[in-house]
């Protein structure tokens, strides 16, 4: 299966389910998609997270029930630095989304979803620990596989991979 | 201990409950799980765990690797499936790189991931029977994993920490006489379940013990991200083996146990039958493994058989250059999940075009799963704590990683 480029034109991409609900809801700044290796991205605007992901849940045609991870990106220098990813699975049409928002370096922070799928909970205090990203609303944000007093956030590329900090 | 501070301090009005400490060297949570509980009496009001005591920063390692060298780390997260976890990776690099895997390299695949599942399984209906007072199971389960470790070293050289899915296909071909060996043991193995459903199953203690205790329904279950069993014992009927299948399982016949109860029980009778299932989809595998070659046709990705670097410049030229600065992976990102014997199993990779993955995350099912402990076990009993810890299946080296 030799790889075929990756579409990023929303009008060839709207008839995906996920992009179509959330361009058709309007309340959602959708920032872009990507079609790549058969995985479909969407690109949300990091104040529209929340509103997104209780759109494609409540779907009646393709309810994304089933939130399977979120995880971040850490693409220093570049900026914006982070992308924080969660990955949605529609268990009754087979079908996966992967949505992800963009975050500048000197403010990650962005809404908490554990209202919308408890299953969060752990995942975004992950990223919290190993990143230093702070999701807003979440009922009990710490430091989760670090101990509580430590100094720094490993997963981010500028932390050191060997020795101590 | 912050967490314990944390607890003590939510509530200082309250005397009637106390904080009790389970673990992290407690036998019962499988490792180093440690939960912090908060009692009134013999009954639960909270419970909260406490895991991190086993990170030992594998994604930050994978970032400093070639993608090849990620492989033996895969082993490590999950030392009772390794094989899965290896299979989980590979797809995802394979799917960044775009590779065919010849249709031998899958069968050997599934046949092994069942092997991986009946192993593991085999650990957890042992220990799990362990910490509820069924002491024999353990001997007689731990006698059929045996068996099946010496497969996996036969085929790879390593009981545990196997390594022997590569990205393209192989390590190595299967030993002569391999096959025999494992349709020996795939034989037997149904009479062997027999032996330990007739300790367990229909034991009148061991239903006083499991049925009815930490229940759990099926929206909570799938909202708070289980996976795997600990989802179809609750009645949601989903497998990705069956429903988005991966290195050719959509070529085998199997069913998928749901049991509707969401109760400790229930999980049990989900995960006894999946040994059934595992047992058959290796037999099927036996029967209709395909002859071939067990790599792609990659020479860039996939080292070179050893003869052939003897008599060919070609083949040790790439031998040097894989082995000494890898391979470039265009660049991209992939999520790949499976299912493993605990759910479900994903990794995400993220490619930015060098030899070295920019990112690895794993996807724990047991994380997920172990959001459900609260659920289970509050207003419930003390002792019913270990059966609800034992019943979804934790591997703590996962959960951390």
């Amino acid at each position: 299966m030799p790889l075929s480029p990756a579409i990023t034109d929303l009008e060839q991409l709207k008839d995906h389910p996920a992009l179509s609900r959330l361009l058709s809801s309007g309340a959602i700044r959708v920032a872009g998609a990507k079609y790549d290796r058969d995985e479909m991205s969407v690109y949300l605007d990091r104040s529209s997270i929340r509103e997104a992901c209780v759109l494609l849940r409540d779907d009646p045609n393709c309810p994304f029930n089933f939130l399977a991870d979120v995880t971040a990106v850490d693409w220093y220098p570049q900026e914006p630095r982070f992308e924080v990813i969660y990955h949605l699975l529609s268990m009754s049409r087979k079908e996966r989304v992967r949505l992800k928002v963009k975050l500048a370096g000197d403010d990650p922070a962005l809404e908490s979803v554990v209202s919308v799928w408890p299953a969060a909970n752990f995942f975004e205090r992950e990223v919290y620990d190993l990143f230093g990203i702070r999701f807003n609303g979440h009922p009990y944000l710490r430091r989760i596989l670090m101990p509580e007093n430590w100094d720094g956030n490993p997963l981010r590329k500028d932390y050191p991979v060997e020795g101590y900090r | 201990m912050a967490h314990l501070n944390a607890t003590l301090t939510a509530d200082p009005g309250q005397d009637r409950t106390m904080i009790l400490n389970m673990g992290p060297q407690h036998p019962s949570t499988h490792g180093v799980l440690r939960v912090i509980l908060e009692i009134d009496g013999e009954s639960v009001v909270r419970i909260m765990p406490d895991i991190g005591y086993l990170h030992t920063g594998i994604e930050k390692t994978c970032e400093a690797k070639f993608y090849q060298q990620v492989v033996p780390l895969t082993d490590r997260i999950d030392y009772l499936c390794p094989l899965t976890n290896n299979l989980c990776y590979c797809l995802a690099v394979e799917k960044l790189l775009g590779l065919e895997i010849p249709p031998k390299a899958q069968w050997m695949r599934v046949m092994l991931n069942e092997l991986t599942r009946i192993n593991s399984h085999l650990v957890w209906l042992g220990t799990h029977a362990l910490d509820l007072g069924a002491m024999s199971v353990f001997l007689y389960c731990f006698r059929e994993r045996e068996d099946i470790l010496r497969l996996f070293e036969m085929v790879s050289g390593q009981r545990m920490m196997t390594s022997y899915f590569r990205i393209g296909g192989l390590a190595l071909p299967p030993p002569i006489g391999f096959f025999e060996r494992v349709r020996k043991f795939a034989n037997s193995f149904p009479s062997k379940v027999d032996e330990y459903e007739n300790l367990l199953t229909g034991n009148p203690i061991w239903g006083l013990r499991t049925k009815g205790v930490a229940r759990i329904t099926a929206e909570d279950a799938m909202a708070l991200g289980a996976s795997g069993p600990t989802l179809r014992g609750s009645g949601v009927d989903f497998d990705l083996r069956r429903d988005m299948p991966y290195t050719g399982y959509e070529n085998f016949k199997f069913k998928v146990p749901v049991a509707t109860e969401g109760d400790v029980f229930a999980r049990y009778l989900c995960r006894v039958r999946e040994l059934r299932e595992s047992n058959a989809i290796v037999q099927q595998a036996l029967d209709g493994m395909p002859e071939g070659p067990i790599k792609a046709d990659a020479p860039k990705v996939v080292l070179p058989d050893r003869e052939k670097m003897k008599t060919q410049m070609e083949a040790l030229i790439y031998h040097f250059k894989i082995i000494t600065e890898g391979f470039a992976v265009p660049e991209g990102e992939v999520y790949q999940a499976v299912e493993s014997p605990r759910g479900e199993m994903g990794y995400y990779v993220v490619s930015d075009g060098t030899a070295k993955p920019y990112r690895v995350h794993m996807r724990s099912a047991c994380l997920a799963n172990m959001q459900t402990l609260p659920q289970m076990c509050e207003g419930r009993l003390i002792a019913d704590v270990v059966a609800a810890i034992g019943s979804i299946d934790i591997v703590l080296g996962e959960i951390d990683r």
